[in-house]
C-alpha cells in the first residue's frame, strides 16, 4: 500500500477524495474517448470526429455543478465531457461516431451532438447559438412551473458570442430573470479565427454588463474553480438571482475537427506556449500532491478507462447501420406519406 | 334529427382571438408571447385583455428580438409548454428563419422522436392594405418547402377556428397564416365551443363541374366572387380553398381536375418557385391525361414586392375582373 501523503491544504468546496477521483476519471474517459474518434477517423472507420482536448476542466467541474435529475443541459458539440459527466453512457459516444441505428438520433446527427431527454440533454442542431434561445425557453419554462430546484446550463464558444442569437438569448433571459447559466468555453479559437478577430474586447464577460448581469472568468483549467464557479451561478439561478455568463478560458489543443488543419493557421510554437493550460497532468499534480492518488492509481485510473473505451469501441462496431427506411421515420408524428 | 349547432358571426380577427382564448382557457401550458401581444393587446387587437386575465407569464411581451421569439418557443416546447409564439407582420419573419427551419422543423427529426416541438408561430401576411414592401409579404413559398414543418393559410372564420385549434394541439410546428386583407372583411358563422379541422384537408368552396379554381387566402374570396359572376353566364366552376398548404391536399385537388379537367390556381405569392408551380408539377405527373387545356397560374408578378402608391399596390394584386377573365377563357378552351 502507498504511504499517505501529508496533504497540503487547498480548497475542495466540500467535495471528497471520491469525487475528486471520479473528476479526474471523467477528464480521463473524455480524453480517451476524444482520441479514439481521431484514431477511427484515420483508419477510415467514421468519416468525422470532433476532439475536446483542453476543455475537461470546465466538463468535469460543470458536471459536479449540474442537478442530476432536475437540471437541463444544453451543450454544444464540444461537451463530451460535461454530457459524459451528467450520466451519458460512454456507448453512446461511439454509437455517435459510427452512426449505428441505435444511436439516440438513429445515426442522423454528426458525432458530439448527444440528446437525452431521460438525463436532461436537450438535442442539439450543428448550427452555432442556435441552442441558445432553446436554453432560454426551458428556463422560462422552470419559472413559469415555479420550479425553484432547477435551472439550465447552456454551453457554447466564443465563436458563438458573435451570434444574433446569443445576444437575444442572454438578453430575455436577463430580462425575465431566468434559472440559467450560460457557460462560455473560451478556448481562444473558432475553427482558424482567433479570438481578436471575433471580437474587440479581451474578455467575453465584458458582455454581460450589456444585458445587467453579473459575468465572472474562471480558469477552465481548474476543474475545482469552474466547479465552484458554476455552482453558485446555478445556486443563484434556482433561488430567483437570475441568469449569469461563465467565461472558462482554456486553450483547444487539436485542430477544430479531423476536417481542419490547423497548421494552417496557428504555429506548433503558440500550442506549446499553451501546454500548461492543459487541465489533465495539472488536475493530477494536484491530487498527487494532496495524497488523494498515487501515480499507480491514476496508472490504474488510466488503464480501467481505456478497456471501457475498448469495449464499447468493439461493441458499438459491432452494431448495424440504421436501415434505409430509417429515413423517413419521425419526420412528423405518426407515419410521414411523403410528398412523391 | 340532428340539431344544427349553435354558431356566432365573428370576422376572422374575432376567430383567431376566439380561438386563442379558449386554448388559454383550457391549457396552463399554453403561452402566447411576441412583439406587443400584452398591454396593446397585439397590433390588430387579437390579444386585447388578455394580458388581464391570464397575466403576463402567460401573455408574454418580448423582446422586439424574432430569432427568439420563435427560438425561445421551441426551448418551451421542448420542455412540455404548448406555446403559440407571433410575429406582428410575416415581413419580419426572416431573422427567424433559421429557427424555424434548422431548429423548429427539425427537433423531431434529429432526435429521433426523443425530443418533439409542438409550436404554433402566428403571422398576419397578404397585401390590399396600402402596407408597401415591408408589410405586405407572403411568405409561405420560402417555407413550404420544408419537410417538419406544417403551413395552415385559412381565411374563412369558421375554417380559423378549427384549424388553429388542431394546429395548437398538434405536436409538431405549425405555421399559421393570416391574410391581414381578411382580417375585418370577411364574417361568417362560427361553431359556438371546441371543434377541429384536419390539418392538410382542402374545402371545395362552391361546387361546379367546367372548371377547377385551387387558391388559399384572400384570392379565395375573389376566386368565388367571380365564380358566381360566371354562373350567369351559364358556366360551373369549382372552388377549391387549400386551408393547408403542407401537407397539401392532393386527393381533393385530383378527383376536381378529374370531374372538370380544367385547372386554374390563383395565389398572391410571387409565380416562380410558389405554391402553385408544385400544384401543377403534381398534377402533370398524376393527371396530364386528365386535363383537356393548359394548366394556368395567376400570381403574384416576378418583382421584390408591393408599392406603396396605390397604382403600385393595384398593379401587384389581382383583380376579380382578372380572375373571371382567365376562367371564362379556360372554360371556353
Ligand atoms: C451558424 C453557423 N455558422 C458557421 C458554422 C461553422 N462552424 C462550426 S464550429 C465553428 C466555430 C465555433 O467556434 P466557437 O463558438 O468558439 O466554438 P469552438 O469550436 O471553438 O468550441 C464554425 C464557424 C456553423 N456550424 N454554424
Ligand atoms: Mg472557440
Amino acid at each position: 500500500m502507498a504511504k499517505a501523503i501529508e496533504s497540503p491544504s487547498f480548497e475542495r468546496y466540500g467535495l471528497d477524495d471520491d469525487r475528486l477521483r471520479w473528476m479526474l476519471r471523467n477528464m480521463h474517459l473524455q480524453r480517451t474517448l476524444d482520441n479514439r474518434g481521431f484514431q477511427l477517423n484515420r483508419q477510415g472507420k467514421i468519416p468525422f470526429a470532433t476532439g475536446s482536448e483542453g476543455h475537461e476542466g470546465i466538463h468535469a467541474g460543470a458536471a459536479v455543478a449540474f442537478s442530476r435529475g432536475k437540471d437541463v443541459l444544453v451543450p454544444y458539440y464540444r461537451d463530451i465531457g460535461l454530457c459524459l459527466g451528467i450520466g451519458m453512457d460512454p456507448l453512446e459516444a461511439l454509437l455517435s461516431m459510427f452512426a449505428r441505428g441505435a444511436d439516440r438520433s438513429g445515426g442522423r446527427q454528426f458525432p458530439n451532438h448527444f440528446t437525452s431527454k431521460a438525463i436532461g440533454m436537450l438535442s442539439i442542431s450543428s448550427i452555432i447559438a442556435a441552442h441558445c434561445p432553446h436554453a432560454v425557453g426551458v428556463a422560462y419554462a422552470m419559472k413559469y412551473r415555479k420550479e425553484t430546484d432547477r435551472a439550465v446550463l447552456c454551453c457554447f464558444g466564443d465563436g458563438a458570442t458573435s451570434e444574433g442569437e446569443w445576444h437575444e438569448s442572454v438578453n430575455f433571459a436577463a430580462v425575465h430573470r431566468l434559472p440559467i447559466v450560460f457557460l462560455c468555453e473560451n478556448n481562444e479559437w473558432a475553427i482558424s479565427t482567433p479570438r481578436e478577430r471575433q471580437m474587440a474586447i479581451a474578455d467575453v464577460v465584458q458582455k454581460a454588463a450589456g444585458y445587467g448581469i453579473p459575468g465572472v472568468i474562471v480558469e477552465g483549467a481548474d476543474p475545482l474553480a469552474v466547479y465552484k464557479t458554476v455552482k453558485d451561478a446555478l445556486d443563484r439561478a434556482r433561488s430567483g438571482g437570475g441568469p449569469t455568463l461563465v467565461e472558462a478560458k482554456c486553450y483547444r489543443f487539436l485542430s477544430h475537427t479531423t476536417d481542419d488543419d490547423d497548421r494552417t493557421y496557428r504555429s506548433r510554437e503558440e500550442i506549446e506556449k499553451h501546454r500548461h493550460l492543459d487541465p489533465v497532468p495539472r488536475f493530477e499534480r494536484l491530487l498527487i500532491e494532496c495524497g488523494i492518488v498515487t501515480d499507480e492509481g491514476i496508472a490504474e485510473i488510466k488503464k480501467e478507462v481505456l478497456a471501457q473505451v475498448n469495449e464499447v469501441t468493439d461493441r458499438a462496431e459491432a452494431m448495424p447501420f440504421p436501415a434505409p427506411q430509417e429515413l423517413y421515420t419521425n419526420v412528423y408524428e405518426g407515419t410521414h406519406e411523403p410528398w412523391l | 334529427m340532428a340539431v344544427a349547432a349553435p354558431t356566432q358571426t365573428m370576422n376572422n380577427v374575432e376567430a383567431v382571438r376566439a380561438t386563442l382564448y379558449e386554448a388559454l382557457k383550457a391549457d396552463p401550458r399554453t403561452i402566447v408571447l411576441g412583439e406587443d401581444v400584452g398591454a396593446r393587446g397585439n397590433v390588430f387587437l387579437i390579444t386585447k385583455g388578455f394580458i388581464e386575465e391570464f397575466g403576463p407569464e402567460r401573455i408574454v411581451d418580448t423582446p422586439l428580438a424574432e430569432a427568439s421569439i420563435v427560438g425561445i418557443a421551441v426551448g418551451m416546447a421542448m420542455e412540455g409548454l404548448r406555446p403559440i409564439a407571433e410575429i406582428q407582420f410575416a415581413d419580419f419573419i426572416y431573422p427567424a428563419f433559421n429557427q424555424i427551419v434548422g431548429e423548429a422543423a427539425k427537433t423531431r427529426y434529429r432526435s429521433n422522436g426523443d425530443y418533439t416541438c409542438p409550436l404554433v408561430i402566428r403571422t398576419p401576411y397578404g397585401g390590399g392594405v396600402r402596407g408597401a414592401l415591408s408589410h405586405s409579404v407572403s411568405i409561405e413559398a420560402l417555407f413550404y418547402h420544408v419537410p417538419g414543418l406544417k403551413i395552415v393559410a385559412p381565411s374563412f372564420p369558421a375554417d380559423i377556428k378549427g384549424l388553429l385549434t388542431s394546429a395548437i394541439e398538434d405536436p409538431d410546428p405549425v405555421l399559421f397564416l393570416e391574410h391581414k386583407r381578411t382580417y375585418r372583411l370577411v364574417k361568417g358563422e362560427v361553431p359556438t365551443g371546441r371543434y377541429t379541422i384536419p390539418i392538410g384537408k382542402a374545402d371545395v368552396k362552391r361546387a361546379g363541374d367546367q372548371l377547377t379554381v385551387v387558391s388559399y387566402g384572400l384570392y379565395v374570396h375573389q376566386a368565388l366572387d367571380a365564380a358566381a359572376r360566371l354562373e350567369g353566364d351559364g358556366m360551373s366552376i369549382e372552388v377549391i380553398d387549400l386551408r393547408s398548404i403542407r401537407p397539401m391536399d392532393k386527393g381533393t385537388i385530383l378527383e376536381s381536375i378529374r370531374k372538370t379537367r380544367k385547372l386554374l390556381i390563383v395565389h398572391e405569392d410571387n409565380k416562380f418557385g410558389g405554391i402553385g408551380a408544385e400544384i401543377a408539377a403534381m398534377v402533370a405527373e398524376e393527371a396530364f391525361f386528365d386535363l383537356d387545356a393548359p394548366i394556368r397560374r395567376l400570381c403574384g408578378p416576378d418583382v421584390p414586392a408591393m408599392g406603396y402608391a396605390a397604382p403600385l399596390e393595384e398593379e401587384f394584386m389581382i383583380s376579380t375582373e382578372q380572375m373571371a377573365e382567365t376562367m371564362r377563357e379556360l372554360v371556353r378552351f
